[in-house]
């Protein structure tokens, strides 16, 4: 076939942002041994460079247009080999990127399984022209490769990698699909079954890892490797000698597959990658067990043979609502959604913040101060009602930051100038010239309103008071405050320094400018913001603790434990209800379910038995060490029969389906719920809150996608929360 | 010195953003540089200092381009055309230790935009030099890299230095000649500087008054002659060894290699400059053809102390023997390098007989013409610009000194017989620059100079014509 066969998939897409290959000959620099007198040229190099015409925030992609286009090229060059013309053929692409692999908008938006598996065998087909041109190709690899972009290069020859290249990945498993433009073939010969696993499968599981040009070179995924400034040059030069001969590149961790030791290798890897991704996900999105699937069978397989089963497979997948969904969490929320939060005022707004006042200085505020000192640079005073207090929360700063520059993720200076920024002081006297001050002080609404009471007293008009409650009412929060326009919710997740969501409160009375410096010192820290109204517990933990209660209620009514703490794995959340609820406390959580059971009534109940532990000083249902459950005899977490004695259960038990299904209808009206109460902007700041806040997986779109695709959302609402095609089958 | 153009302000065009200087308040304390050097047999605190030989180790430069936006460089930064010289002179000379390297010098006429911020420090910065090595800018238009040698290899003699890189750049096409310039109205009103020397063209002119003997067909034949040299040294391959390929990357073309010059036209003929039009003065004599054009492009090149050099084991190509800067009137600017060169003989204790080879640089064709003449040198001698000059290969201002070096140290190589060569050029506002350098190739090499007495006549010569040409500023 030739690439432009595939027009009619091309057809369908005439509003594709087209990256162009253009065509330069080069004339290779002269080889030789010793001197340059005598030494001549290899011959002419055809070098494409993959260039979309726009500047670097807009990444080259490869769409069918796209490909076609390449593919055209590719086949002239074919031909010109044929004729004798050129001696090589390089890719390349614009400054930063060799190209970010394929346009995942488009992919999305395939509608039915045969425009999928044509968008398969073009890419085949294109990359099948580059791996045979009859002359050897080459793959500078300038900038950041993913996917398909990284597909180029490992269907190519011969490869060159720039130190300064970021982000080189094979990130298929986590978008929901497989490598199978070639790379799940190629990459396990090339670098050997198990780095490869690392690529494939461990690295797009921890959080979409990449690799830097090193890594990359490091694994044998190139052949050479070059500093920037001069890195098409010295590719060339480079290429010119292995055209000549002068250089043969050694791929030590390349492997033959018909090899009895390396058969074994390759079992081994891919068992060990099926344990990986159960623990990852419990397998409750399909696409890395089929990355699994693919590499198991290829190792007896021809290129051809698994190029096959690699369009197959990729056709099957594109179809399927976890790949749809975690394109929608992945663009449209975290990449796009997140950096223009919904509904915050226009940013010219926001005041100055050049010194930040914390009321507290236990862990919490500590880890606030921190934050802010290394994210803002400004000084930050911590206080507290004794010496003692406060020093510990200087202390507990220092030491953090003598740990960063231990582990030389900071330099002395930097290390030095975060250790002058933070002081603290028993005076609240120390907010009097504070733009900023948040209370992170016990979670008591008196407590609160009397400690904004004193400082109100001492700060400027202008100053901005937040808190950091995660379950109290903000508005009554700023109910006696002479000006309760300046109080916000500013509400961090645990640990503080990791968690990117912020979830950021307007009371009533909140003024756009706070609300604005609100998202502008979000921003200054690094984090997502999104804009809640006041309602308790605002989103992730009004979500996460419907669902704890769902469980726990389920397991006091007698459902064994094991089956309630379970019932929730086809979701692949990051942990189980039991553990979540040991890690974040079981009196914190208790806490934050009794303030929604007032709020909100029985749709939130609050368990005696979980109650029980409390009062018992029990910390966790399961038995547990380092906060990982540890297993009993039979290998499975258990109940120590002293915390078993401590409760008593119903004689309604339920099945893991009914418990699942039961979360998901009751996930679904609290959402549903939600939305009519106006909280969030929309269902997409849930799922946004739900991906950053409780690190949900993208392959359940945060979770209403899930919802809408499991029919919890039309058995509960009568109705989908996001229309067709967001998240799921275009119409 | 320059060539066409103007002095007089013109309309700046937008070269970029100047970047922010590239300050991280996080970056780990550097470890102050320890000197590899031995302990001095003559500490500087001491009386009688002695000077050190200094000597051209190596040196490349960028295929030049022609300026503007179909040249070869348009879109190009001119700080990532140093930084290629400079990686490429690291690169063929592997012995050298980056962290020995303590100066690096690259001079730029324009010191704005991309030639802005201290070139001499950001490209080495930008080279992945180590952050101990420092670096500055330095200006005498045409003659900026010819200075940053002269001036980096004094600090060598001195003993301040062991090895530099000097060098520079000219992208005329980013940086306009001219461009941002604000010439003092003094310089019209007190009479100063008549504004017309302000423009290059016009001082090819004037010299062209002041030498009648000079024609149009003398110039062109020249200018015919040194597009023939240059194009039969690239047959030769004796240009491409000191070139380092440039990558660059247009919209709609993707990326290429630049390899070769842009600016020659061999081929020219008498016939095709005949055609060529006078800009400078109606029926004037000066054209595009016998006049070096607007360029871009940039070279460096690596010098050291005798010692360190062979300490390094780092080839010597050339040895360092004196050289002067001369200022004359700016309205004959181009007569610049006659008082230069006389001041350079007479520092080495040469004659202009003792000199093998001329690397001239050629701003104009009138401007070698009236050095040859005033040191009574034929047109065609075969001592001057073997392999061309400016007018065929171009005149990226303030780079072109190195270039002139470079192809010296080529042709002692070639040329053992040779002892004594000059580089030379003329500079805008009046000035002219010379270097005088030894072949180490030369059976002579180390051994004393020729007496003196030998060149008594020369130097008699060259006294009274000083007077004759006023070459005084």
């Amino acid at each position: 076939m030739s690439a432009a066969d595939f027009r009619k998939l091309a057809d369908l897409f005439p509003n594709e942002t087209v990256t162009h290959s253009y065509v330069q000959d080069i004339e290779l620099p002269p080889v030789d041994g010793e001197g340059t007198t005598d030494a001549k040229s290899p011959g002419i190099f055809a070098l494409v460079t993959l260039d979309n015409g726009l500047d670097h925030s807009k990444p080259t992609t490869l769409g069918p247009n796209t490909l076609i286009e390449l593919g055209t090229v590719l086949e002239g060059l074919k031909e010109r080999a044929a004729r004798g013309e050129i001696a090589g053929v390089g890719v390349t692409g614009k400054p930063y990127f060799l190209v970010a692999g394929a346009d995942l908008s488009t992919v999305k938006s395939v509608s039915g399984r045969e425009q999928g598996l044509w968008m398969a065998q073009l890419g085949h087909d294109v990359y099948a022209t580059l791996a045979n041109l009859g002359v050897p190709s080459f793959a500078f690899i300038n900038g950041l490769a993913l996917g398909g972009g990284l597909e180029i290069a490992l269907q190519s020859t011969y490869r060159t990698v720039s130190t300064g290249a970021g982000a080189l990945a094979l990130p298929e498993a986590f978008i929901g699909l497989i490598p199978g433009w070639g790379g799940v073939h190629i990459l396990p010969r090339l670098i050997g079954p198990e780095n490869a696993l690392k690529v494939m499968i461990e690295n797009p599981l921890s959080n979409n890892r990449t690799l830097t040009g090193p890594q990359a070179y490091q694994l044998g995924m190139a052949d050479a490797m070059f500093e920037p400034a001069d890195f098409v040059e010295q590719s060339l030069a480079w290429a010119a000698k292995v055209i000549a001969g002068a250089v043969a590149p050694e791929r030590a961790n390349a492997v033959d597959p018909s090899a009895p030791e390396v058969a074994a290798r390759w079992a081994a890897a891919v068992a060990k990658g099926r344990a990986f991704v159960e623990a990852k996900t419990s397998n409750a999105s399909p696409a890395p067990a089929k990355v699994l699937d693919v590499m198991e069978a290829n190792r007896t397989l021809t290129q051809a043979q698994s190029a096959q089963l690699e369009c197959e497979t990729l056709a099957d997948l594109m179809q399927t609502d976890e790949f749809r969904s975690t394109v929608y969490a992945f663009l449209d929320l975290v990449q796009r959604r997140s950096k223009r939060p919904a509904g915050a005022p226009d940013r010219k707004l926001a005041r100055p913040v050049t010194k930040i006042g914390v009321v507290g200085a236990g862990l919490m505020a500590s880890q606030l101060a921190l934050l802010f000192a290394r994210q803002l640079k400004v000084p930050v005073v911590l206080t507290d009602i004794d010496q003692a207090r406060v020093d510990k929360g200087v202390g507990y700063v220092r030491a953090e930051v003598d740990k960063l520059l231990a582990k030389g993720r900071i330099s002395p200076d930097a290390a030095n100038r975060t250790r002058a920024l933070v002081t603290g002081s028993v005076s609240k006297e120390a907010f009097a010239d504070a733009d900023f001050v948040i209370e992170a002080v016990f979670e008591e609404l008196n407590v609160k309103k009397q400690v904004f009471k004193e400082v109100e007293a001492i700060v400027s008009e202008e100053c901005i008071l937040a808190t950091n409650t995660s379950s109290l009412s903000v508005t009554a929060m700023a109910e006696d405050l002479e000006h309760p326009e300046r109080l916000v919710g500013f509400h961090f997740f645990n640990p503080v320094a990791v968690m990117p969501l912020l979830e950021i409160v307007r009371a009533p009375k909140t003024d756009d400018a706070v609300l604005a410096t609100a998202f502008e010192l979000a921003k200054g820290l690094k984090k997502s913001a999104v804009l809640v109204r006041d309602a308790a517990a605002f989103v992730v933990n009004r979500v996460l603790l419907r669902l704890m209660g769902e469980v726990t209620a389920a397991f006091d009514e007698g459902t064994p434990a094991d089956v309630a703490d379970n019932a929730l794995r086809p979701m692949g959340l990051p942990m189980t209800p039991f553990v979540l609820g040991a890690m974040v406390g079981l009196p914190v959580a208790q806490h934050v379910q009794e303030s929604l059971h007032t709020a909100f009534g029985d749709r939130f109940r609050v368990s005696a038995n979980l109650q029980a532990l409390i009062d018992n000083g029990v910390t966790s249902i399961w038995a547990v060490q380092n906060g990982a459950p540890v297993p009993g005899p039979d290998g499975k977490p258990f109940i120590p029969a002293e915390t078993l004695a401590l409760m008593s259960f119903g004689s309604t038990p339920s099945t893991g389906e009914e418990v699942l299904r039961r979360t998901q209808d009751a996930l679904a009206e609290e959402i549903g719920l939600m939305l009519e109460e106006g909280v969030v902007a929309g269902p997409e700041d849930i799922d946004l809150c739900m991906i950053l806040g409780a690190g949900w997986p993208m392959f359940l779109g945060g979770i209403t996608p899930y919802l809408d695709r499991v029919g919890a959302s039309e058995r509960v609402n009568g109705k989908k929360f996001l229309a067709p095609g967001v998240a799921s089958e275009p119409a | 010195m320059m060539s066409f153009g103007t002095f007089l302000p013109v309309a700046t065009p937008a070269t970029g953003t100047v970047p922010a200087p590239c300050l991280n308040e996080e970056y780990a304390v550097s470890q102050a540089r320890t000197s590899g050097k031995p302990s001095s047999a003559n500490p500087s605190i001491g009386r009688n200092r002695t000077v050190r030989d200094v000597v051209f180790v190596d040196g490349v430069r960028t295929p030049f381009g022609r300026a503007g936006d179909k040249g070869i460089y348009a879109g190009t930064r001119a700080d990532d055309l140093v930084v290629k010289c400079i990686r490429e002179l690291m690169r063929r000379n592997p012995s050298l230790p980056a962290d020995r390297i303590d100066e690096v010098a690259i001079a730029a006429t324009t010191q704005t935009g991309d030639q802005g911020l201290t070139i001499g420090r950001t490209a080495a910065l930008l080279a992945g030099l180590p952050r101990t090595v420092p670096g500055f800018a330095i200006d005498r238009m045409c003659a900026g890299a010819m200075t940053a040698v002269t001036t980096t290899a004094s600090g060598i003699g001195f003993g301040a230095y062991d090895v530099v890189i000097a060098g520079g750049v000219e992208h005329m096409g980013n940086h306009p000649m001219g461009a941002g310039a604000d010439p003092n109205p003094r310089f019209m009103s007190e009479r100063i500087v008549d504004p017309a020397a302000l423009n290059m063209g016009n001082t090819a002119e004037n010299l062209h008054d002041r030498f009648p003997a000079i024609t149009k067909d003398r110039t062109d034949a020249y200018a015919v002659a040194s597009q023939d040299k240059l194009a039969a040294a690239y047959a030769n391959g004796q240009i491409q060894p000191g070139l380092v390929p440039v990558a660059t990357m247009k919209p709609g073309q993707g990326w290429t290699v630049n390899t070769v010059d842009e600016p020659p036209r061999p081929g020219t003929s008498l016939g095709d400059l005949a055609t060529l039009k006078t800009p400078f003065r109606a029926h004037g004599r000066v054209t595009a053809g016998n006049a070096a054009g607007l360029n871009d492009g940039a070279t460096a090149a690596l010098l050291a102390s005798a010692e360190a050099a062979e300490e390094l084991g780092l080839p010597v190509r050339m040895r360092l023997v004196s050289y002067a800067f001369a200022g004359v009137e700016p309205e004959v600017m181009g007569i610049g390098p006659v008082p230069a060169t006389e001041k350079a003989l007479k520092n080495a204790g040469l004659g202009i007989g003792d000199i093998g080879l001329f690397e001239i640089n050629e701003a104009f064709a009138v401007q070698v013409l009236s050095f040859l003449d005033h040191f009574g040198i034929a047109d065609d001698d075969p001592r001057v610009n073997r392999y061309g000059g400016a007018i065929a290969v171009g005149h990226p201002l303030a780079s072109s000194g190195v270039r002139l070096m470079n192809q010296l140290a080529r042709q002692f190589e070639e040329d053992p017989s040779v002892r004594f060569g000059m580089t030379t050029m003329c500079i805008g506002l009046g000035m002219g620059a010379t270097v005088i350098w030894e072949n180490p190739h030369h059976a002579d090499y180390g051994t004393e100079a020729p007496g003196r007495e030998m060149h008594n006549t020369e130097a008699q010569h060259a006294a009274t014509t000083t007077t004759e040409t006023g070459a005084t500023a």
